[in-house]
């Protein structure tokens, strides 16, 4: 052969080979299952539809990859050859996807940062270790991620997009008919939704919010255990564990065996704390251990007291800065003032946790001084306001006076002077 | 104290000439019949856009130009300055009362046919002080600089730079560059205070002027046995001054009970509010775009729309040679028909913008 | 005196009396208020000296804190202390030479960028200056 033609055929035989050998290049190759799915109805129509979007479609895998087969037959019976495993029973889908997702050497051509565990975390988990025991009802890969249109978890239509999970678990953990046989409540997700937690999540769209996963774990789930509550809301919280591990709490509820942040925050339905849950009223958390006249009675009563008139004192600088601007005067100045008092009660709440009066009697009275400076500028205001008012009074007194003296002297000389 | 008086006085004609003015307006007269109360919005105007000059000139002494300073200046008037508040209020909510007599002066003018033969270019100088006006109007709602003013400005250059063929140059013209930045500041500003003042004072001047010479226009066909004359100085600048005293005690009343507000600093970059408008007297063209189906045969309704507008504006203020029978002092209905129609349409447009909902 | 000139006298007295009240609106306008810039855009916020390397210092800049750190090698550095996760004022950790902040567990570098933690977007850094002995900050273009 020439040498010309040598170097044609070797480079249409390296093209061909490429085609034939490197299925991960295949991407315009003939598929017949989507060919033949695509024509088909309902359950069995769904996986060529989704498919579009499946993940594992964009880094070029196939039905073939899961499912074996052979695509490039049209003929069903050629097509479902030997290699072919149709649907896999729930029990062993966690195993049929860890056949790829546990083979670190293979993930990594893919996704090097992709973690490889989630199938050994999966046996730690309660659905794990019940699927073991031969429960089908428990959640498996595709219950969470999907099955042919699964999302990489960064898109927002993903199962798994944080404010999309807790939809995710509630499909079965809020549905109570569902989870009868289990014994366990089905309400958490209902109080999830009435926390701050799921406001912050869904209203405020701030994506560090906590769903089911940040404190149950992902692949892993299992309700964290007493002494663990705190670690995991530490987290995120972190000053306010220190200060709580510095108080004289700590030790106390380590000695009964109590979870520290849940016994009065709640674990799912964590409101908005409020000062009614500190001082001595009906719905203070402190009376639930504390009996009337002790010391924690005390110190109750005490920091309910702080932190009640610092809000009613805030409430009145609030009031008083809005009746001023109702009343036309510019008070940008001191809202901005009040906004660090807000600052500064928010950090004084905090400091309740380490129940250390005097501290937080400091930082409520370094508030104090401000709402004493906003509440001057608000008075100041008001008096603006009347000022104007007065000075329009005389203004106007003056001009309709002159008014007045105008409409007479046009009546004067309309008497006096002839009519044409 | 009379004599000194008089000693001054003469000292001053004898150099300025003033007794000449004075003769011509002890002479001048003003007709007084059913319809002479519609001539005291002409002098409204004028009165209202002094006040305009006024405060204007007062604002100008804190005001500061640059979108680094425009708003924080606003901000230092309204709450620093001594009667800072009264003076920027008083400023804006005269803009806003002046434009709407000037409407009402031009409609009560074209009801009353005054635009007919001799008084055409009072008429066109008129129309030209319409524009100018609503340019005044368009203009200073940028200076504050805030997110109402800003976004506004957007939407209304929008729709110039939809113009066909001039629309882009024109847009770019106006803005000083191809969107609403530190450049278009600078350039309202000079628009606000020196371009149209010039303008304003020039057409002002010819207005008056004409009006000085031709005199009051009376109804077509009124029965001049019912009509009576008063002399312009003092009885009928009695009248105007009560008017006038009348207007500034609303103007008072506004201010104090609904000071004008600062607004939040225009973010460029943010996204634009809700429901944006330009201001109320360009509303019911704002109106008519966005409730008009995006084609209209061929041709893009927003592009048609702006054309009728324009149709419509240079016809209205060719009135005075499209109407026959007026100019021959008949009565002419189809005009007072046509007026009827125009004022209407800008009334309910306007009503509308205010009250459906998503617009 | 004749009713004419009582009502000459009453309308001239009138208008001298409005004419006052709107000049003494006017007049008050016009001199100069207390506060005599409209925007604060340079403060001083420290003194050479006053802080030790590798510390810092929490100071009001308009309406919000800032904060003005001496880094371990000597540099000055400011940034807006407003934690853009959700407004608490951050602080700095000298352990760490990193800027914290203690609601939510946020940390920024010495640039301003966020290193960890729920903040979305980086602390707006601000134009320090030394002139003589005092430290100024001002915003940058």
């Amino acid at each position: 052969m020439k040498p010309v033609q040598l170097i044609k055929t070797a480079f249409l035989t390296l093209v061909l080979s490429g085609l034939f050998f490197f299925p991960r290049l295949s991407f315009g190759q003939k598929n017949s299952c989507l060919d033949c799915h695509s024509k088909l109805e309902g359950e069995l129509r769904a996986p060529a539809e989704g498919f579009a979007q499946d993940i594992h479609r964009q880094f070029g895998l196939g039905c073939k990859d899961c499912h074996g087969g052979n695509p490039a037959q049209d003929a069903e019976d050629l097509a479902k050859d030997k290699s072919f495993k149709s649907a896999p029973k729930r029990a062993v889908i966690p195993e049929f996807c860890a056949s790829c997702h546990a083979d670190a050497a293979y993930i990594r051509s893919f996704n090097p940062r992709l973690r490889v565990d989630q199938l050994s975390q999966y046996w730690t988990s309660r659905h794990g270790q019940l699927l073991k025991k031969g429960d089908p009802k428990v959640a498996v890969c595709t219950d969470c991620h999907g099955v042919h249109g699964i999302q990489s978890a960064k898109y927002p239509k993903s199962l798994i997009f944080p404010w999309n999970i807790p939809q995710t678990c509630g499909r079965c953990h809020a549905n109570a008919d569902y989870m009868k046989a289990y014994g366990i409540p089905t309400s958490q997700l209902d109080d999830y939704k009435q926390s701050v937690h799921a406001r912050a999540l869904f209203e405020k769209k701030d994506m560090s919010a906590p769903a089911c996963n940040d404190c149950h774990g992902n692949h892993g789930a299992a309700p964290p255990e007493v002494k663990s509550i705190a670690s995991v809301c530490r987290q995120c919280h972190p000053s306010t564990g220190e200060l709580f591990s510095k108080s004289p709490h700590k030790k106390a509820f380590d000695e009964i065996g109590q979870s520290e942040c849940e016994v009065c925050h709640g674990n799912h339905k964590i409101l908005s704390p409020s000062d009614d849950m500190l001082g001595t009223g009906k719905t203070s958390v402190c009376l639930e251990c504390h009996e009337t006249g002790s010391k924690g009675y005390e110190a109750a009563s005490q920091l309910g007291q702080i932190l009640t008139k610092a809000q009613i004192r805030y409430r009145q600088a609030e009031d008083i800065l809005a009746l001023a601007e109702k009343k036309g005067v510019e008070v940008s100045e001191p809202k901005f003032r009040l906004q660090e008092v807000t600052t500064i009660l928010v950090s004084a709440k905090d400091l309740t946790h380490g129940l250390a009066v005097e501290d937080i009697r400091g930082k409520v009275d370094e508030g104090e001084k401000i709402l004493a400076a906003v509440q001057e500028a608000g008075e100041k205001a008001l008096q603006e306001a009347k000022f104007r008012r007065t000075g329009l009074l005389i203004a106007t007194i003056f001009l309709a006076l002159f008014a007045a003296a105008l409409f007479l002297k046009i009546r004067q000389m309309g008497k006096s002077s002839p009519r044409a | 104290m009379n004599k000194f008086g008089r000693n001054f006085f003469v000292y001053l004609d004898e150099r300025f000439g003033i007794q000449g003015f004075l003769d011509f307006g002890r002479k001048k007269k003003v007709p007084e019949h059913p319809s002479s109360f519609w001539y005291y919005f002409g002098g409204i105007c004028l009165f209202l856009a002094g006040i305009q000059i006024l405060t204007g000139i007062l604002l100008l002494l804190y005001y500061t130009p640059s979108i680094d300073s425009a708003h924080e200046s606003i901000q230092f008037i309204m709450s620093q300055v001594k009667f800072g508040w009264l003076i920027r209020s008083v400023h804006s909510w005269t803009a806003n009362i002046l434009i709407g007599v000037v409407f009402v002066h031009m409609f009560s003018t074209f009801f009353l046919k005054a635009y007919r033969k001799p008084r055409e270019l009072t008429w066109i100088t008129g129309f030209l002080l319409l524009l100018v006006f609503l340019a005044f109007g368009f203009s200073g709602y940028l200076l504050p600089w805030n997110e109402l003013s800003f976004f506004a400005t957007r939407v209304g250059t929008d729709i110039a730079g939809s113009l066909p063929l001039v629309g882009k140059w024109l847009k770019t013209v106006i803005l000083g560059g191809p969107s609403v930045s530190r450049a278009t500041l600078s350039r309202f500003f000079w628009f606000h205070i020196a371009l149209l003042p010039l303008a304003a004072a020039l057409i002002i001047g010819a207005h008056v002027w004409l009006v000085q010479m031709l005199g009051m226009s009376k109804p077509i066909g009124i029965d001049e046995s019912k009509v009576k004359e008063i002399s312009f100085f003092p009885d009928f600048l009695y009248k105007d001054a009560l008017g006038w005293t009348l207007i500034l005690i609303l103007i008072g009343v506004l201010c104090v009970f609904l000071p004008w507000e600062v607004g939040k600093k225009a973010d460029p970059f943010g996204a634009t509010p809700m429901g944006i408008k330009p201001e109320w007297y360009f509303t019911f063209m704002f109106t008519t775009l966005k409730l008009l189906p995006s084609r209209i045969l061929f041709i893009e309704g927003e592009k048609l729309a702006i054309l009728v507008f324009l149709a419509a504006g240079l016809l209205w203020m060719l009135a005075p040679y499209l109407d026959r029978r007026a100019s021959q002092e008949k009565p002419s209905p189809v005009f007072s028909a046509v007026g009827f129609f125009v004022c209407l349409y800008i009334v309910v447009m306007t009503i509308l913008t205010y009250t459906v909902r998503g617009l | 005196m004749n009713r004419r000139t009582l009502l000459n006298a009453f309308l001239g007295g009138s208008l001298l009396a409005t004419i006052a009240a709107f000049l003494y609106p006017v007049v008050r306008y016009i001199l100069p208020p207390k506060q005599a810039e409209a925007v604060q855009k340079r403060i001083a916020a420290a003194k050479v000296g006053d802080l030790a390397p590798n510390s810092a210092k929490i100071f009001k800049f308009g309406s919000s804190p800032a904060i003005l750190i001496n880094t371990q090698d000597g540099k000055l550095l400011s940034f807006s202390a407003v934690c853009t996760h959700l407004t608490c004022t951050v602080t700095y950790q000298a352990e760490t030479g990193t800027m914290y902040c203690p609601c939510h567990n946020g940390r920024f570098d010495l640039a301003g960028n966020v290193i960890s933690g729920p903040p979305p977007a980086p602390l707006e850094s601000y134009k320090v200056e030394v002139a003589g002995e005092d430290i100024f900050i001002s915003k940058n273009a």
